[in-house]
């Protein structure tokens, strides 16, 4: 069991987190035509819009409450009452997220009041979903804000079995995936291939490989998004076959899932390396009765292989990671699996699956704790999103980018990481990354005696 | 093409034990049954290190096209060598007989371009067969330019690898050797208090540079290295070699007839010896102090040996506490067959069987004199013949050369590269801490439970593992 060590100093340096707000901004944007408003001032949204544009490389529907200084001290409902009638009026969307940002809960402003508001006052769109929730970015980071937002999109929009009577299984082949904010639209993308391989059909909470894929659409410009689970879907929710939970992040959300449906589910916490996702597949060929596709069959035996190519790279090898618990752990174990260490480890914000990290040591803080913690601790290569960069020019080792935010990385928002492929494809890369830094290099030595010549002649260019 | 007495000639080799048993020299190759190269490949491999020459590959182009820069040796100036050159025969070219001129122009072009030290022409098959002659063309470039072109005759089809090494051995001493004085020491390098003395080392190729983890101590001692034939040589180094006073025959026969050549020619000395563990390495240096014979080197030996033994050991105690009693199938050739044995006993692993296909009777009686009589003693070396072996031995991990690294890791065994390709030096004691580090890697890792473990949905039984 992984030793957590919290915040220790004054400063914050080379911060790894990202808000919680803006997580919960990214569970929205993968539902079909959504918009989130951040509760807040509108540097906040420009901040968060900004984060997203250059990860994802894509526009990004993000609006906010505007909040401005009378707002700040008179209240701020009023905000978002107009805010959210200014956009179901001009963009008519299927849903709209309000996370609050730290400014609004420090006030005190009560946005679900505020969302009793305008319903009262704005009848006429009573049909489009409003989902507010508190995430203020003084507490979690953006993993936590990602979960709480699908906690609160359950809790809003997926009704009770006894009122609604939806009943477990009544669509035989359905099954829910709530998925965690470390997986990509790449990683979704293979996710729901995988699901359909066995016959079922996923209802992936959220979708953002069908909304931030980075897709060329037909349509030249959408105020909301323009893909990503239908809002109506998550009325059926109750009547599938079986649940399954990506990421330890989720549990919360699960369990109100479980609770208002009675669905079974089935959870993991990460989906990287062989073990987890033989257990992955093993449940979807129980709930399927089906058997295991040939196909991912073949996709094991090669990350089997692919784990035997790269063993004599990634043994004893030392890893330095800083990214959200979920992303941490599953790089934790991937590497430990493969018989690396993972000998310095940051998050950005405690979570109770860091307790079981594959490291002896987690801290919670920032980029210049790993930076000490690798340094310290010899570490080989860095994992972590584009601020890793300087960190590592200054340790001298290469990174390898994980997470929120990659700015520097074309296709960095949509690389597979899970699944057979994704693992293998993972291993591989590191294996090539430990390659170049020429481990049990030799340093060359001439002898005091030697009658070697070079740089008399021309060939020593060559 | 070589005449078939001067094949019988190189084959015979009298400093080497194969040559008291029936098959005189080396083994013929058997068709349908062979593994490893040809003599081309034996000649390239031999002399390709000598850092500062401009190699060309006589020949159409499989020749030098898969087989050029996949080499791990290092150097530590020149990287010419590391350029592919190769004639490239076109059908035109074998047809209409233009291959010679084809050649002669390639050596111009690689003087002109890249100025090496020298030219080094590697003759193959075809250029063989049709009759080009490279030695004329190499004698009349070498006039016409004024740069040493060496030829190397060494068309596949003359034999085995060994038989390669051999010729390109020859071809150095007919060619190379004594053509030159060695330098002065260079300025303020000499001591007051010892004398420094001039030595060879044979066969030693300097693999990922783990020369250089030899060298610092040889310097140490005052023991000059004119050159090493063939890792990190220049060519004016290989020139100075009849001047050692010692010749060291580094983990291989395979060159055996320079060392005697150079002994018949010039009286010098040699012993074979090993840089792979610490024991060896400790009797290769006392071995150069006995042949050299200077008292006071003999006495500073000691207590280098003694110091550096003592750091070491601390070293290792972690590693050794890791690979205690781990079971190792050793398949390599030759003379690496006891020197990588003792390497891996020093680091308290037990070698319960290892490969003999390559090795003398004398080797062999010196591996049951190491190993215990009962030893199994490895002749086939196909892959079915070594998985047998490692199920039967329990073995924990298979120490071979790269081409058997997959068939190793298709049977799901713990595997470690001991040959040319290999990307991690082993010679002198730091080599050591890397050799251990690299069995520990392997063996330790917990992707062979995983490998081996079946998918939960398959009712089958685990994989089977010896």
């Amino acid at each position: 069991m992984a030793e957590i060590t919290k915040r220790n100093k004054a400063l914050s340096v080379s911060p790894l987190k990202a808000s919680q707000t803006i997580g919960a901004a990214l569970a929205f944007l993968g539902f079909h035509r959504a918009i989130p408003m951040l509760h807040g001032a509108q540097g906040c949204t420009a901040f968060g819009k900004v984060f997203f544009v250059r990860h994802f490389r894509e526009p990004i529907p993000l609006q906010t409450s505007a909040m401005d200084q009378i707002a700040a001290v008179m209240g701020s409902e009023d905000n978002v009452v107009e805010g959210l009638k200014a956009i179901c009026s001009k963009n008519n969307p299927s849903l709209v997220g309000v996370p609050t940002t730290g400014l609004a809960e420090t006030q005190g402003s009560d946005v679900t009041m505020a969302t009793g508001e305008f319903r009262k006052k704005y009848p006429e769109y009573a049909h489009i979903p409003v989902v507010a929730l508190s995430t203020p970015d003084f507490t979690g980071c953006l993993e936590s804000g990602f979960a709480k937002a699908v906690e609160a999109i359950i809790a809003t929009l997926v009704p009770d079995a006894a009122t609604a009577g939806t009943q477990p299984g009544k669509r035989p082949r359905q099954v829910n995936v709530l998925v965690n904010a470390s997986l990509t639209p790449g990683d979704l993308e293979a996710l729901k291939d995988t699901i359909e391989l066995f016959g079922l059909r996923p209802v992936m909470i959220p979708d953002l490989s069908d909304s931030l894929d980075g897709h060329l659409p037909d349509e030249d410009f959408s105020p909301l998004t323009i893909g990503g689970t239908l809002v109506s879907e998550m009325a059926t929710l109750g009547d599938s076959l079986a649940t399954l939970v990506i990421g330890a992040s989720m549990t919360a959300a699960a369990d109100t899932l479980h609770q208002k449906t009675g669905v079974p589910d089935y959870r993991f916490d990460h989906l990287m390396g062989l073990a987890v996702n033989d257990q992955f597949v093993h449940t979807l060929h129980t709930l399927s009765a089906e058997p295991v596709p040939p196909k991912l069959q073949r996709q094991r035996a090669q990350l089997q292989d692919t784990m035997l190519d790269t063993h004599f790279m990634l043994g004893l090898s030392r890893f330095a990671i800083a990214a959200d618990p979920d992303l941490l752990n599953a790089f934790s174990h991937l590497l430990a699996e493969n018989g690396a260490y993972t000998v310095a480890a940051v998050a950005p914000a405690n979570a109770p699956i860091l307790k079981h990290i594959a490291a002896d040591k987690v801290h919670i803080g920032d980029l210049e704790d790993l930076e000490k913690a690798a340094e310290a601790n010899e570490a080989e290569v860095l994992i972590c999103n584009s601020h890793g960069q300087e960190t590592a020019l200054r340790l001298g080792i290469p990174l390898l980018r994980a997470g929120f935010p990659q700015y520097d990385l074309l296709g960095g928002y949509q690389r597979q990481w899970i699944g057979y492929t994704g693992t293998r494809q993972t291993l591989f890369d590191i294996a090539n990354i430990l390659l170049s830094l020429e481990k049990g290099e030799i340093h060359p030595y001439q002898s005091i005696y030697a009658q070697k010549r070079d740089g008399e002649a021309a060939h020593t260019r060559y | 093409m070589m005449k078939s007495k001067d094949i019988a000639a190189l084959l015979d080799e009298p400093a080497c034990t194969h040559n008291k048993k029936e098959k005189s020299g080396c083994a013929r190759p058997k068709p349908g049954a062979s593994a490893g190269g040809c003599a081309f490949d034996g000649a390239q491999i031999a002399l390709l290190p000598i850092a500062d020459v401009a190699h060309i590959v006589h020949g159409s182009i499989a020749c030098a096209g898969s087989s050029w820069d996949n080499r791990g040796t290092r150097s530590s100036g020149s990287r010419l060598f590391k350029i592919g050159m190769t004639t490239d025969l076109t059908e035109q070219d074998v047809i209409m007989g233009r291959g010679e001129k084809r050649l002669f122009h390639s050596i111009k072009q690689a003087i002109d371009s890249y100025s090496p030290s020298a030219v080094f022409v590697y003759n193959t098959c075809i250029p063989a067969l049709i009759g080009d002659d490279i030695e004329a063309i190499c004698k009349s470039a070498q006039e016409r330019w004024g740069t040493p072109v060496v030829p190397i005759d060494c068309a596949g089809f003359y034999g085995t690898k060994n038989l390669g090494n051999r010729i390109a051995g020859d071809a150095m001493v007919k060619h190379v050797c004594g053509t030159r004085e060695p330098d002065p020491l260079p300025h303020g390098a000499e001591s007051d208090t010892f004398k420094v003395h001039d030595v060879n080392l044979v066969g030693e190729y300097n693999i990922a540079g783990e020369l250089w983890h030899v060298l610092p101590l040889l310097d140490h001692l005052g023991i000059r290295i004119l050159c090493t034939l063939s890792g990190d040589a220049r060519f004016h180094e290989v020139q100075t070699m009849h001047r050692a006073k010692v010749n060291m025959m580094v983990c291989s026969k395979a060159m055996l007839n320079v060392a005697r050549k150079l002994e018949d020619a010039f009286g010098t000395k040699w012993f074979e010896g090993s840089f792979y563990g610490v024991q060896d390495m400790s009797n290769a240096l006392r071995d150069f102090a006995r042949l050299i014979d200077d008292p006071y080197l003999t006495e500073r030996t000691e207590a280098l040996i003694a110091s550096e033994e003592a750091r070491i050991n601390k070293a290792l105690e972690p590693w050794r506490q890791r690979l205690k009693g781990k079971r190792v199938l050793l398949y390599t050739g030759g003379v690496k067959s006891w020197s990588i044995v003792s390497a891996l006993q020093d680091l308290g692993m037990t070698v319960v069987a290892t490969g003999t296909n390559k090795s003398t009777e004398e080797d062999k009686a010196r591996i049951r004199e190491i190993m215990g009589a009962d030893t199994k003693m490895v002749e086939d070396g196909s892959p079915r013949s070594l998985i047998n072996i490692v199920r039967e031995y329990n073995v924990d991990i298979l120490i071979a050369g790269g081409r058997n690294m997959y068939t190793a890791l298709k049977a799901r065994i713990p595997f470690l590269d001991i040959n040319q390709e290999r990307e991690f030096g082993y010679a002198g004691y730091e080599g050591m801490l890397e050799l251990a580090k690299q069995l520990a890697l392997t063996v330790e890792s917990p992707i062979w439970q995983a490998v081996r473990k079946p998918a939960p949905w398959a009712v089958s039984k685990e994989i089977s593992h010896g």
